[in-house]
């Protein structure tokens, strides 16, 4: 495992007056200096990876990434189209941004890359990199900020984040690009006459201010359902770059925290705040919200009936207990001295481990196509809960059971290269060993294990492959 | 073009929602995804609706885009011509499209004078580089699909977002009562057009096909039940009383008359009592859609 790591965080505005007019009013050039300040203390870190977060930029269907090495267009914001135009030609770690949407997906996020000609980078990534990273020096890379997504979907995209900034090596500057308070005033103002717009925002955000600067970026994490309701402009994307943030730095409210301007942008309130992960020494962590590996949120939407696995699913139980439901139970990995167990692998149907360190090797127990977390089957289940035959895609099956087999190897610090020897079963040979032979040779079959395929009657929950594994140990 | 000696008039009013997956259907030349159809309810009532308009004579067309959204007052584009190339932000894999249209620069001026005299926050988009949101590229196309007529495009203002429903709909009423003197002071024959859905809670996934209709559905009963009120409405002539349920519809089917579309079309067409003309609805990613037309043409004493 190499050692990539978050080397710092940003928190910077996104209305294009720094960029266009910083000259115009003395705040927003003291916010363009703060900009430029904190593009040298970037420059001066080695950071090889800008992440950019950016809530001007909405997203539906889960979260976008921006794949295309080199966006190039002209950016005019739609309010401000006035104060004129930002050409914009970016370097986007191209290679970055797959292996972020692949853990994305690993993680049970809706994901996908975007690289198409002339699309339209949002004004706070332009803003962002414009000032952050005049020259291009160092790639970037940029997420959506998605209109649905709760706290636990953006923490898990934080974590998917950080998955791939670790396996990498790099070391990554996170950077939200937010407004604080967002009210703007409604109607044309002279720059002179700029300021925040209202008392109660002003105050609200002296408040996020004062936290952050004590390095407690987790404690404006669980603020930030208030601090929506109180100052922020019900716009499409809610006060939730601060979930990601903190996110990305494990949740901490021990940060070294530096406030490097604070202004007003038509009324809404922008601030640059560098947060550094040195340990401040004040702050204890009080992190007391669910802390969620995997998503499994409501994402299942195109499908208008459940599936008859997903009818059987639990709430998990933090006891360990055995969990009781319709169906077969699912229980709590059994933990022991040379056990592995992963969060983001489908609950055990008995007690026992999803697997065992032996010396040099890992011992996997049966793995198959359930999902962490809805316990849902790709593909579909074979049969419903009275027992009538259901139409399955093994494909979809035994892709979602190498997904899973990978889960538990990445949990034990390794990859699907070290795979072994292989045994799958399968409940109908005639009718699906060609489907799984085709996903085995587009996977399993370029690592290369010995392997087995063996033909029997039922499995215990209605999946239709299953396969034990015996991997290298790492 | 119409003459400014003789009175101007306001032929149509249409809704004529934008989601993008129906240029993306229509696999028109300007955009480059190409599809297998799909969304053919809502195509058909598109092609319903251009041929009621077969035959009547208009000089522009003036259309409210919710996805121009603005925070800072109300915005016309104002330059007369704008080519270049829009991708959809949300579904760039669907829409990516070479647009090349003109606008009625002479009266997106009036409409914005008036508002402005009316005292709402205006301003002019005399940006050669600002480039045309898709929701009005995509209006435009499925309306209009030769571009044959210039456009005048006003921004969503987002005083919903800043105040409430109700403020927010107390503007357009005001936006669309000078939108209408504007027009009748022009001496053109115009349609007017609210680019915007009903029913507005999306699907938070795409199917592998996006236009596999097996896929395709209403989110809830709930929405479904809100838009065939809205068209019960529509189609009885009972506009205001959209207005007055106007709050409700808009936060329980989280509905894109939020953009203050809807509210400026009814009061651009005076409060129509007469019927509208249903011509399609189907849904989009779960969204719900109606294209309807109040063929104002038919209805002169009643609307002026």
């Amino acid at each position: 495992m190499s050692d990539g790591e978050l080397i710092g965080s940003y928190i910077v505005p996104v209305h294009p007056h720094t960029v266009l007019v910083p000259e115009q009013n003395e705040g927003w050039g003291r916010l363009r200096d703060a900009f430029e300040d904190a593009a040298q203390r970037i420059k001066d870190s080695e950071a090889d990876l800008l992440i950019i977060y950016s809530t001007t930029w909405p997203s539906i269907i889960g979260h976008q990434i921006i794949s295309d090495p080199n966006p190039e267009w002209v950016m005019v914001d739609n309010d401000f189209h006035d104060l004129g135009s930002i050409p914009y030609s970016f370097n986007i770690d191209e290679n970055f941004a797959h292996a972020w949407n692949e853990a994305n997906q690993k993680r049970g996020l809706k994901s996908r890359t975007i690289a198409y000609h002339g699309f339209p980078i949002d004004v706070g990534s332009v803003v962002a990199l414009k000032l952050l990273n005049p020259d291009n020096a160092i790639p970037a890379v940029i997420v959506s900020s998605n209109v649905y997504s709760n706290r636990a979907e953006t923490t898990v995209l934080a974590k998917a984040c950080m998955d791939v900034v670790k396996s990498t090596g790099r070391k990554a500057i996170a950077i939200a690009a937010m407004s604080l308070s967002n009210r703007m005033f409604t109607k044309p103002i002279e720059p002179k006459d700029d300021r925040i717009h209202s008392l109660k925002d002003d105050e609200w955000n002296h408040k996020i201010l004062e936290f952050l600067s004590e390095g407690r970026l987790e404690d404006v994490g669980q603020l930030s359902r208030t601090i929506h309701q109180q100052i922020r402009v019900n716009k499409v994307v809610t006060f939730k770059p601060m979930w990601w943030l903190s996110g990305m730095n494990q949740n901490r409210n021990d940060l070294t925290g530096e406030v490097l301007a604070y202004e007003a942008l038509h009324g809404a309130g922008g601030a640059v705040v560098h947060l550094d992960p040195a340990p401040s020494g004040t702050g204890d962590k009080e992190y007391d919200e669910d802390d969620v590996e995997y998503f499994s949120g409501e994402r299942n939407v195109l499908d208008a009936e459940q599936s008859a696995t997903e009818e059987l699913v639990s709430n998990d139980s933090d006891t360990g207990d055995k969990i009781e439901q319709n169906g077969p139970a699912l229980w709590e990995p059994t933990e022991s001295e040379d056990s592995v167990n992963s969060a983001a692998a489908p609950k055990p149907v008995g007690a026992y481990p999803h697997a065992r360190r032996v010396g040099d090797l890992l011992y996997l127990s049966g793995v198959g196509p359930r999902q962490p977390g809805t316990n849902a089957i790709p593909g579909g289940p074979i049969h419903d809960e009275s027992g009538t035959t259901l139409d399955y895609d093994i494909k979809a099956q035994t892709q979602a059971v190498i997904d899973n087999i990978t889960r538990i190897l990445e949990e034990a610090g390794g990859s699907i290269d070290d795979v072994l020897d292989v045994t799958t079963f399968l409940v109908d040979m005639d009718r699906d060993f060609q489907g799984y032979n085709e996903v085995w040779a587009e996977t399993l079959g370029q690592v290369g294990p010995t392997r087995t395929t063996l033909a029997i009657r039922a499995l215990p929950t209605p999946i239709a492959v299953e396969m034990k594994v015996i991997a290298k140990a790492r | 073009m119409g003459s400014s000696m003789s009175k101007g008039e306001i032929v149509a009013g249409c809704i004529a929602p934008h989601p993008p997956h129906l240029v993306y259907a229509e696999n028109p030349p300007q955009n480059e995804p190409k599809s297998e159809g799909g969304w053919e309810q809502l195509r058909w009532g598109y092609e319903r609706l251009r041929e009621s308009l077969a035959d009547v004579e208009y000089d522009a067309i003036v259309l409210l885009s919710p996805h121009w959204q603005t925070y800072v007052g109300t915005h016309f584009l104002g330059l007369p011509h704008f080519k270049n190339l829009s991708v959809d932000p949300v579904f760039p894999n669907l829409f990516r499209y070479n647009y090349d249209l003109e606008i009625d620069v002479d009266l997106s001026r009036q409409i914005h004078d008036r508002a402005s005299e009316a005292g709402l926050a205006v301003k002019m988009m005399e940006n050669p580089d600002f480039r045309v949101d898709y929701g009005t590229i995509t209006t435009g196309h499925m309306f209009n699909p030769v571009w044959d007529k210039p456009l005048v495009v006003i921004s969503s203002n987002r005083s919903r977002h800043y105040y409430s429903v109700e403020v927010m709909q107390e503007m357009m009423i005001e936006l669309g009562r000078v939108t209408r003197e504007a027009i009748l002071a022009s001496g053109k024959k115009v349609v007017v057009i609210a680019s915007n859905s009903l029913s507005h809670r999306h699907f938070t996934t795409e199917s592998a096909i996006p236009e596999d209709m097996s896929k395709e559905h209403i989110t809830s009963h709930a929405m479904h039940l809100w838009d065939m009120r809205m068209i019960d409405y529509f189609r009885s002539g009972q506009a205001q009383r959209i207005l007055d349920e106007m709050p409700e519809f808009t936060e329980q089917a989280i509905a894109e008359s939020d953009g203050g579309g809807l509210s400026w079309l009814l009061s651009t067409l005076d409060v129509p009592s007469y019927p509208a003309i249903l011509h399609g609805y189907g849904t989009i990613i779960g969204t719900g859609n109606a294209i309807v037309e109040w063929p104002a043409r038919n209805y002169k004493e009643a609307s002026e």
